[in-house]
């Protein structure tokens, strides 16, 4: 299972990877593999206020639904077009091609607030 | 000695707890003219034999459809029910009203709501329809709350033509959710007012709900309403109330309907005072996931035999708790049977007929009504098996005149609208006979001119 050391991660398993003030968001490696075949995805739309720690989108796999939630408040200024379409490509490429929002950050101090790698892994060790 | 389990400070407690002052405040929605007041006045106890011809001599009392030639609808109709209905709903396989907690276990109880809901798609010209709901009111309910889930918007426009009743329901479901509900008035042709529409339609708005055929009867024009509101992005709801005229009318889903919801009794299922009924719901696949309700798929097992499964369960509530997509987690299995049974035993061509019966016999009692001096039809819409009758006297005289002489000739409109006390609602089905609409006909015109 893979952790890549440039993202950063919360304890409902989202990643985050944050480019200047806009942070990409997605579900962990972990995540997906625990909740096996993803049917369906649920994404909010453009525009949309987040605050850190509220839901902002589903995801539904054969053995649960699930919400995802916002790691860090803002703006959701872009979202993943293909994935309502493709869900399963939460399983296939979790941290690529299964982004599912961009947020423009409003309070970058809300990024401390997450994991490393490190601690990540600790923590689903821990979990588990 | 009774045993009473709560002492007067647990009772007190528990008052306090919920925040009332007295257990009497419990059943305050419950009106005061409904409520005895006094204690219940239990007779002196009596043999089995001695009870059994009491309640027999009570029950010869109730004016019913066996009793008197009958010609009330309003959203409960007196259709044939064949015998083999009976039969076979009472075989133990299927002897249970809820789906299965182990559903897969009950292979023939999933097949036959998988039936049941098969046909209720190919009736309402929708593709999924869910394993049913209480009844034709709660269905309605569960569609807004549907079309709020589905659009994100909290407007919507209710028809004015719709069964009392069922707004009522939709009203008692709405009240805390801080919805905003909007009605739209009744035109000349007894339907929805389309001028009114297109006024109180906008982007705010979920959903339009109106009868299919509606209240009074009158068969609205759905694709005008469909495209009206499918122009501000909003869903078109529509109830019917009488699905024995979807065997002659173009589907609702024809016509652009978005949900389509109703009440199953035309269906094989008895009157019996009310229920207990079935509400069928039916949706677009693209809302398959705001459905309310429980919902049997087709699959194939590891050998690749065909199955039945519980499908979308994950958003139900014992999963998914409070944010499941509705609090219904089971459905009105006996009478879903019934209605499959009754469908499946008539068959496309069966219903058409019984369809084609009902609309020959209302249309032939409308024209003997509407020629009668002293009576008149109000409502110029095209109907099905309904129609509302005035009468110079007034309903409630021409009505009392009309059970004199062993016919319940309809339903008085001022029960639910002010303003209405010289209209009544006639209900035609293939169960009355030319005579029995003939002796309708001359009793009324018996009266005052």
């Amino acid at each position: 299972m893979e952790f890549p050391e440039e993202y950063k991660y919360t304890e409902e398993h989202e990643w985050v990877l944050v480019e200047d003030q806009l942070v990409t968001v997605g579900i962990t490696d972990f995540a997906q593999d625990a909740l096996g075949d993803v049917v369906f995805v649920e994404l909010p739309e453009v525009g949309t206020l987040l605050e850190a720690g509220k839901p902002f989108g589903v995801v539904e796999s054969v053995k649960a639904v699930s919400d995802v939630y916002a790691p860090v408040s803002g703006e959701v200024i872009e979202v993943n077009e293909e994935l309502p379409d493709a869900p399963e490509t939460i399983n296939t490429s979790p941290y690529e091609d299964g982004w599912m929002i961009k947020i423009k950050i409003s309070d970058a101090a809300e990024l401390d607030d997450l994991m490393d790698a490190d601690a990540y892994q600790a923590f689903i060790e821990e979990e588990a | 000695m009774r045993y009473i389990p709560h002492t007067a400070e647990d009772v007190r407690q528990m008052l306090e707890t919920v925040g009332v002052t007295s257990v009497d405040d419990l059943f305050a929605e419950i009106p005061s003219s409904l409520r005895l007041q006094r204690p219940l006045a239990l007779g002196e106890p009596l043999s089995e034999s001695e009870l059994l011809s009491k309640i027999r001599r009570l029950a010869a009392q109730n004016a019913t459809a066996d009793t008197h030639a009958s010609f009330l609808g309003g959203g409960a109709y007196n259709h044939f029910i064949p015998a083999v209905i009976d039969q076979l709903i009472s075989r133990s396989e299927f002897y249970t009203a809820y789906t299965p907690y182990q559903p897969e276990i009950s292979q023939g109880t999933l097949q036959a709501i998988f039936e049941y809901q098969t046909l209720i798609c190919q009736l309402t010209g929708m593709d999924a329809a869910n394993a049913s709901m209480y009844d034709g009111a709660s269905g309605c309910a569960e569609a807004v709350l549907m079309a709020v889930r589905a659009t994100g918007r909290r407007r919507i426009l209710l028809s004015s033509a719709l069964h009392p009743e069922y707004l009522a329901t939709v009203r008692t479901y709405c009240r805390y959710l801080d919805l905003e509900l909007v009605d739209v008035p009744i035109d000349a042709l007894g339907g929805t007012d389309g001028a009114a529409l297109l006024r109180l339609l906008d982007d705010r708005t979920a959903a339009l709900v109106s009868g299919y055929p509606n209240f009074f009867g009158v068969i609205e024009d759905l694709s005008v309403q469909a495209a009206a509101v499918h122009a501000v992005g909003g869903r078109l709801v529509t109830v019917v109330q009488e699905p024995i005229a979807l065997g002659l009318l173009k589907s609702p889903g024809e016509l652009g309907a978005d949900i389509v919801v109703g009440e199953g009794q035309s269906f094989g299922i008895p009157l019996s005072y009310g229920g207990p009924y079935l509400g069928f719901f039916a949706a677009r696949r693209g809302d398959i996931r705001s459905m309310p309700g429980r919902l049997v798929g087709q699959t194939s097992d590891r050998e690749g035999r065909r199955g039945f499964v519980l499908t979308l369960a994950t958003r139900e509530q014992h999963i998914r708790r409070e944010k499941a997509t509705s609090n219904i987690c089971s459905n009105q299995g006996l009478c879903a049977l019934m209605a499959t049974i009754y469908l499946a035993l008539l068959g496309k061509a069966g219903i058409r007929e019984v369809a084609g019966q009902n609309l020959a016999k209302a249309e032939y009692a409308k024209g003997k009504i509407a020629a009668l001096p002293g009576f008149s039809l109000p409502l110029s819409g095209a109907t099905f098996n309904e129609f509302v009758v005035e009468a110079d006297e007034g309903a409630a005289p021409a009505l009392e005149r009309l059970e004199k002489k062993g016919i319940l000739g309809g339903i008085p409109l001022q029960r639910y609208f002010g303003g209405m006390d010289k209209r009544f609602l006639v209900c035609v089905t293939e169960q009355n006979s030319r005579e029995e609409i003939d002796a309708l006909v001359s009793a009324l015109a018996g009266g005052k001119r």
